[in-house]
């Protein structure tokens, strides 16, 4: 049989639009008559807002409409629904108070220095270690820990690692630390949003998540889910209102995401300004605003503890691990879900107790990227296997492949696993990294564990 | 307001600037030319890059007034007469694009070389784009399109 996609490189559909400058991203997309969107953000890191006064910037020469707080319909959004579009009740420095539209840039900034703001001061806290602590500062009135259930932490509890110890010739621990890391996608978060008439409203987006935003978006608007179209491929989108609300769904031209643009942060704000100036308004994020303000890969605190036995073979594993989420919950929930799910790695481990805590601090929220936490998961587990090799003075290839899931194996999550290849794709690995892997390795398979009937 | 007259892309152009509007703004809010993108805004990542008169400028940091009476080439002007430049098919085939943000900027720097030195080396592909960032690639790709559009370029000189 000709295959035609499989095994064939393939040209990128959009790559002829690229290379030739048609492409429209957001910010490409002109609507005459648009305002230029500019935001007050917070200086305080955290506190109370006492006084909000925009009446000076409201009555300024181009400024056409400034919301708040107050003009939000339902001013908290998120998976989980913790994070406010115009902060009343200050968590982190930046974060969003007042947002103007006005003519130009010139005369939005000039109303954001017009606004005037007083906060109530209190004491933040940054470490999430210290933010664990009975006592800390609270980032939320709920408590600092995002609650599983009845639980601080998620859970994954996988036979009974106690026993695991016991049984164990060596335990060996390790401590791994991730740090933040920031996406710096090329294209900064733009949004275009447009009044179309009778209530409804396009939203033209670098969303990368167009259907879950287009759910939170009608929820913070109080808006019929047919009135809000948001459109991520400006090319085509301009004129085809249809009544199938599917329509309003595009794939998005993106210009980098890498996660950066699963969550909010410029779609709502120009959405209540559109609906209050009844005009165009586009926000362009500042790339500053960018690397200081939007959602970024938040950072691990990662301890594993291990029970080996002689031969190499992972008996029991213990995780604590702890997301630094920043003030709100963004996707920080799932990202530590994943985390806990993955961190055992690929390996076979018959008894494994894995606690992972997402922590708010008062910082920027933090939320995906790349992965959603399984990149510090597998940072830490691989460095562990390194860790656990050295001391063993076991060959990490082989300490791998001795540990490496077989077909049928259980995951901690009890997920049976089949068209399992990882000892295979170790082999070959090996073979291009050069190295000559002893017999009784170079013949195993993972269509059984040796010496199993 | 000021008015400047230039020329981009083959076509002359009368706008009237404000003194402190940059190149990148008249091109894209005024003439609507949208290949040169905003990714910084203060000079660091090139994905405004632009020919002034043949020589890479980022049209962010220039001010629109300093280019009266001259010759600004885009993206939009690459390709002639319907064909494209050999540096947007390299771009295309040797998959020097993804997200395409960084393109148009990137294949400014690649052209600017390729004009002064139609056969670089790989070392000094990378000096000519190391002004241009690119957060997809992991500029391998980009590399390997200015290298295989200079063969392409060479062989058509020869041939
Ligand atoms: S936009 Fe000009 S260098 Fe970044
Ligand atoms: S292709 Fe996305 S930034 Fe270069």
């Amino acid at each position: 049989m000709q295959r035609t996609v499989v095994g064939q490189r393939k040209k990128r559909y959009d790559g002829l639009a690229h290379v030739t400058g048609e492409t429209r991203f957001v910010d490409d997309v002109f609507i005459p008559g648009t305002l230029t969107v500019k935001v007050l953000r917070s200086q305080v890191v955290k506190g109370n807002i006492r006084r909000l006064d925009t009446s000076a910037a409201a009555s300024l020469p181009g400024v056409e409409g400034i919301v708040t707080h107050k003009d939000v319909p339902n001013n908290a959004f998120g998976l989980v629904p913790d994070q406010p579009v115009l902060a009343e009740t200050i968590r982190y420095r930046g974060q969003p108070i007042a947002a103007v539209a006005a003519h130009d840039e010139r005369a939005a900034l000039k109303a954001i220095d017009q606004i005037k703001v007083e906060v109530d001061e209190e004491e933040p806290v940054f470490d999430p270690q210290e933010a664990m602590k009975p006592g800390a500062p609270k980032v939320r009135p709920e408590g600092n820990c995002y609650m599983y259930g009845e639980h601080p932490c998620r859970k994954v509890v996988f036979g009974d690692v106690e026993a695991g110890f016991k049984e164990a010739d060596h335990i060996i621990e390790g401590e791994f630390r991730t740090n933040p890391v920031e996406h710096a996608p090329m294209e900064t978060q733009v949004s275009l949003a447009v009044p179309e008439g009778k209530g409804r409203l396009t939203i033209y987006t670098v969303s990368q998540s167009l259907l879950f935003h287009h759910g939170l978006l009608t929820g913070i608007l109080k808006m019929d889910k047919d009135d809000l179209r948001i459109a991520g491929l400006a090319e085509k989108a301009l004129h085809d209102w249809k009544d199938d609300v599917h329509v309003a769904f595009r794939s998005g031209t993106v210009g980098g995401s890498f996660g950066a643009k699963n969550d909010i942060h410029a779609d709502h704000v120009t959405a209540l300004l559109a609906l209050k100036t009844g005009q165009p308004v586009k926000w362009r994020w500042t790339r500053e605003e960018e690397t200081l303000y939007s959602t970024h890969r938040g950072g691990w605190h990662i301890r594993i503890r291990d029970g080996v036995k002689r031969d190499g073979r992972i008996v029991a594993r213990q995780v604590t691990s702890i997301r630094d989420a920043g003030a709100y919950s963004a996707l920080n929930t799932y990202v530590v879900d994943k985390h806990c799910f993955m961190v055992s790695g690929p390996y076979s481990i018959p008894n494994v107790y894995v606690e992972g805590y997402c922590v708010y601090t008062n910082k920027t929220p933090s939320s995906s990227m790349r992965g959603f936490g399984v990149f510090p998961a597998t940072f830490a587990c691989e460095m562990q296997m390194n860790k656990i090799a050295a001391q063993l003075k076991i060959d990490p290839w082989e300490l791998r492949l001795i540990n490496a899931y077989r077909e049928g194996d259980q995951t901690p999550t009890r997920r049976v696993l089949d068209s399992v290849y990882l000892i295979e794709t170790l082999q070959a690995c090996a073979e291009k990294a050069g190295v000559k892997l002893p017999d009784r390795l170079a013949s195993m398979t993972s269509e059984k564990r040796e010496g199993a009937a | 307001m000021p008015t400047l007259e230039f020329r981009v892309n083959g076509r002359d152009h009368r706008v009237e600037v404000e003194i402190d509007s940059t190149l990148l703004e008249v091109l894209r809010d005024k003439l609507r030319i949208t290949g040169p993108k905003a990714g910084c805004n203060t000079g660091d990542c090139g994905a405004c890059s632009v020919l002034l008169d043949g020589i890479l400028v980022r049209a962010c940091i220039t001010n629109a007034l300093s280019v009266q009476g001259g010759e600004v080439i885009t993206v939009e002007g690459l390709a002639r007469s319907g064909k494209l430049h050999p540096l947007q098919k390299a771009f295309h085939e040797h998959y020097g694009s993804q997200c395409g943000f960084c393109t148009p900027g990137m294949l400014l720097a690649a052209k600017a070389l390729l004009d002064q030195n139609p056969t670089p080396t790989v070392e000094e592909v990378k000096e000519a784009i190391s002004g241009n960032l690119c957060r997809c690639t992991g500029y391998v790709k980009i590399i390997d399109s200015i290298m295989a559009a200079s063969k392409e370029m060479s062989k058509r000189e020869a041939g």
